[in-house]
């Protein structure tokens, strides 16, 4: 028979021949050959459905702006204060009047994404998705890619020229040695310490509250449990609050970044008129 | 794990100071709390991205 066999082991795939045999090595793992796996796993559900619940609910929001001559109602009252604290409070003061408005779609997205995936990932559905180191890579990525995207030429000239004009050529050479791979270490760094704060907020915030429930087994007395019962309680009302803390950090320190490549100095230009 | 531990005393050391900070600067200028509590929030979260990565590290 001509074409490729495969086979499910223990939740994995596995290339084959025609009659499936899988051959083992000496600990009982199997060696035959694995192919790239891109099965759905719960994650990728949970981020599906919560781009389905943002797009109807956003959609809502704006249709009832129409609907209503501009004023939101029902469900779409909640959203519109948070919409608008994200742009007067963290949007506008880091990146500035001028040029907020490209960068709100994903300030909105990013803030509103991550506070439903950390919500879910506390109801007992066990869906974790910020848990998964992959998808804080993948919201940093982004990040990090309209940040040094949009970067202005004040904001290359920043990293790559950070003295300017204050000094001869001469003088800047020995210090632009150490100066410009630290500032370009920095381009890296900054998503960096964003993808590992919210993944390893929520991976901490995940491991206490599983431990104080798992001392519950080790009690297993009337006096143990409901005291790791109430301890666990109050670590996940403080899980609550850590969820929405990250999302905003998040999108706090996206703006932030963003506020960096947008920036222009226009001070600089007066100074040589004068 | 010995180095864990001090990595965490260090960070905490930290944000107490920023939180100590913080609270003096509200008490003295309750119409900017708003201003402050965001600086604050934003080193106290650098503090806490740099702890998380040592302790990853260890």
């Amino acid at each position: 028979m001509d074409g490729n066999f495969y086979k499910v082991y223990h939740t994995k795939i596995y290339k084959t021949d025609a009659d499936g045999t899988i051959n083992y090595d000496a600990e009982h793992h199997p060696t035959n050959a694995k192919p790239l796996d891109f099965s759905m796993t719960k994650n990728v559900v949970v981020i599906f459905l919560v781009g389905l619940l943002m797009f109807f609910m956003f959609k809502g929001l704006a249709k009832s702006y129409a609907k209503n001559n501009g004023i939101a109602k029902g469900t779409a009252r909640i959203l519109e204060p948070i919409i608008l604290y994200i742009r007067d409070d963290i949007a506008i003061p880091n990146i500035g009047e001028k040029k907020y408005k490209k960068y709100m779609p994903y300030l909105l997205t990013v803030f509103f994404f991550v506070w439903f995936i950390n919500m879910l990932g506390l109801t007992p559905l066990g869906v974790n998705v910020t848990n998964s180191i992959s998808v804080t890579v993948a919201l940093a990525l982004i990040t990090f890619l309209i940040t040094n995207f949009t970067g202005t030429k004040d904001y290359w000239k920043h990293i790559f020229d950070p003295l300017g004009d204050t000094m001869p050529w001469y003088a800047k050479v020995p210090l632009y040695v150490i100066l410009i791979p630290i500032e370009v270490l920095g381009i890296f760094i900054k998503p960096f310490s964003l993808l590992i704060r919210l993944y390893a907020n929520i991976k901490a915030g995940h491991i206490v509250m599983m431990s104080l429930i798992g001392l519950m087994f080790l009690f297993k007395s009337w006096l143990g449990s409901p005291l790791s019962f109430g301890l666990a309680f109050a670590i996940s009302l403080i899980e609550l609050l850590v969820a929405l803390l990250q999302a905003y950090i998040f999108t706090m320190l996206s703006a932030l970044y963003f506020g960096f490549a947008a920036e222009e100095h226009e001070h600089h230009e007066e100074a040589h008129t004068h | 794990m010995v180095g864990a531990g001090l990595v965490v005393i260090g960070v905490g050391i930290g944000i107490g100071k920023i939180g100590g900070s913080a609270m003096e600067a509200i008490a003295r200028q309750p119409e900017s709390y708003g201003k402050i509590q965001t600086a604050m929030l934003i080193a106290a979260a650098l503090i806490e991205g740099i702890g998380f990565a040592a302790l990853f590290a260890v």
